[in-house]
């Protein structure tokens, strides 16, 4: 007879102590030994992890008011501007914000090497930051400017939300032309000198539930270090199927999710402050997500290896920048976790950008939260959108006036 | 015997002495320069390669010169509560002393093979490599 879990069948037993969990990576072997059916008999919630630097990621402030009280027009944290288009004391700090005097690319390849990010790792290692604020003066607002010191113990509100987080699959980063280039994606050698990807394949989150059967609006999920939950699909959530010419299907494209938590609870470690030379500055983010085993299905998407995942390369010179279609061909996460892939008949190394032993450790202690009775599943509110509704990239045209 | 890398650290006084020329003319030293800073009258640094039957004597001789010598392998190293084990140093150490461990994807530094490049320094994401002078 099929396996059918509930949510709340699945609960009962997390708060009995009886639920069978097993990380993304365990589970392989248990699926290869046992087969499907038996597998979703057996374990009742499948965890995930990724540990990656994604640039959509920020913070809502709210600091308290002064006497006397300000409404805020422009806000610094470290000198690191702050969006203040919100109500009076809030504002959004953004991961990828730059002090307004930074060099940026102009000493090429600019080295970023404090930017939002860097102040959301500072607010959570307890460290005193300095705010400065200006505005109008109103009847109820009279204070013009501000300065002053904050710790993340001292304001009332500190809510983390990435409007695009947990990429579902990423590209393969690759240089066809004779320089250096500064990405996003890492310095990339001239002449296929190297290879960048960025995902933790087998472990990523939405790599093991690619057709959205469990994941969505009010998933409980583990974020940078503390609790959060899944608000909403990203912004350029995209969950296609990626084929090539010949129409062979090369697994889950590029789905995305906002997240929300509240950072006070959250932990330096997962959230990290990163810069990239000529680039920019952005934040590493730790996101785990636990897969509920409620059939079959579910299982034979969370046992997927490596060896089953694909990226497309992408030449990163000209292709990319140029938003010229097509890539160089797929190479599967197992491929690229040798060291070397071969392309256009070249071995070129390869190197990944996420870190697949902090992935690792996000899977594990997801499930030991959920083993000690700590983290329950939550069902989802509305789950998110799938290949199936065929949502397609926009592009933005340049029009004259 | 092995080629040992070490940093060279000259006063200004002495910038201008052909020291490494007798290091090779009197103790029959073999040396690859690996990075040289020295300026007239400012102070510099020479990081280089040594071997030789006489280097302990080629030592001597540099210190009685007053340059201060260091091993290499203290100048360089990666902070492991900062390091993520991302992997993105690992395919631009041009030495392999950044390298990914597999299959555990941990990445390890070897500062024996390290060579003060320095490049890791700048594309760290998190600056977990530091130097220290
Ligand atoms: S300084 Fe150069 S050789 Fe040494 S670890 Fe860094 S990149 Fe490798
Ligand atoms: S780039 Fe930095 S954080 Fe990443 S593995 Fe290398 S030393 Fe560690």
């Amino acid at each position: 007879m099929a396996i059918e879990k509930t949510y709340a069948e699945i609960n009962e037993k997390i708060r009995s102590g009886k639920a069978v969990v097993l990380t993304a990576e365990e589970v392989i072997s248990l699926v290869e030994e046992k087969g499907v059916s038996e597998a979703a008999r057996q374990v009742d919630v499948v965890t995930t992890g990724t540990f990656s630097p994604m640039c959509s990621s920020g913070v809502f402030l709210n600091f308290g008011h002064s006497k006397p009280r300000i409404r805020m027009t422009k806000a610094w944290l470290n000198g690191i501007p702050a969006y203040t288009g919100i109500a009076a004391v809030d504002v959004y700090l953004g991961a990828t914000e730059l002090p307004e005097d930074d060099p940026c690319n102009s000493n090429y390849p600019g080295e970023f090497r404090y930017g939002g990010g860097h102040v959301i790792q500072d607010l959570l290692e307890g460290k005193s930051i300095k705010l400065e604020a200006l505005s109008y003066g109103t009847d109820c607002y009279p204070r013009r400017e501000l300065e002053t010191y904050i710790t993340l113990d001292e304001i009332n509100e500190a809510t983390l939300f990435n409007p695009r987080n947990a990429y579902q699959n990423y590209n393969c980063a690759v240089n066809l032309s004779g320089k250096t280039i500064y990405t996003y994606m890492g310095m990339l050698k001239p002449n296929l000198g190297n290879a960048h990807y960025c995902s933790a394949g087998q472990l990523s989150p939405l790599l093991n539930d690619p057709y959205f059967l469990t994941i969505g609006i009010g998933t409980r999920i583990f974020l940078g270090g503390g609790i959060g939950y899944v608000a909403w699909h990203g912004t350029q959530h995209f969950p296609g199927i990626q084929t090539d010419a010949e129409k062979n299907s090369y697994g889950p494209a590029g789905g995305t999710l906002a997240v929300i938590g509240d950072l006070k609870q959250m932990k330096p470690e997962w959230l990290v402050g990163t810069s990239y030379l000529g680039y920019g500055a952005t934040l590493t983010v730790g996101i785990g997500i636990p897969i509920p085993i409620l059939n079959e299905d579910v299982m034979s998407c969370v046992s997927i290896t490596d060896r089953d995942l694909y990226a497309p390369v992408v030449d990163y010179s000209e292709a990319y920048s140029q938003r010229i279609p097509g890539n160089l061909g797929y190479v599967s996460y197992a491929e690229l976790k040798t060291g070397k892939i071969t392309i256009n008949g070249k071995e070129i190394p390869t190197a990944p950008l996420s870190s697949y032993p902090k992935a690792r450790e996000i899977a594990g202690e997801l499930k030991n939260w959920i083993l000690r009775g700590d983290f329950l599943l939550s069902e989802p509110a509305r789950l998110l959108p799938s290949y199936q509704d065929q949502i397609t990239a926009k592009t933005l045209d340049i029009k004259g006036v | 015997m092995a080629a040992k890398k070490i940093i060279l650290h000259f006063g200004k006084d002495i910038s201008d002495k052909p020291i490494i020329y007798h290091l090779a003319k009197d103790y029959e030293l073999v040396f690859n320069i690996i990075k040289a800073n020295v300026n007239p009258n400012k102070e510099g640094t020479v990081v280089l390669e040594l071997t030789g039957e006489q280097y302990a004597k080629g030592l001597e001789f540099l210190e009685s010169e007053g340059v201060r010598v260091q091993p290499l392998a203290e100048q360089l190293s990666r902070n492991e509560l900062k390091c993520t084990s991302c992997g993105a140093c690992t395919d631009i150490c041009p030495t392999g002393a950044l390298y990914l461990d597999r299959p555990s994807m941990e990445v390890r530094f070897d500062s024996d093979s390290c060579v003060l490049c320095q490049i890791c320094v700048k594309v760290c994401p998190v600056k977990a490599m530091e130097v220290k002078f």
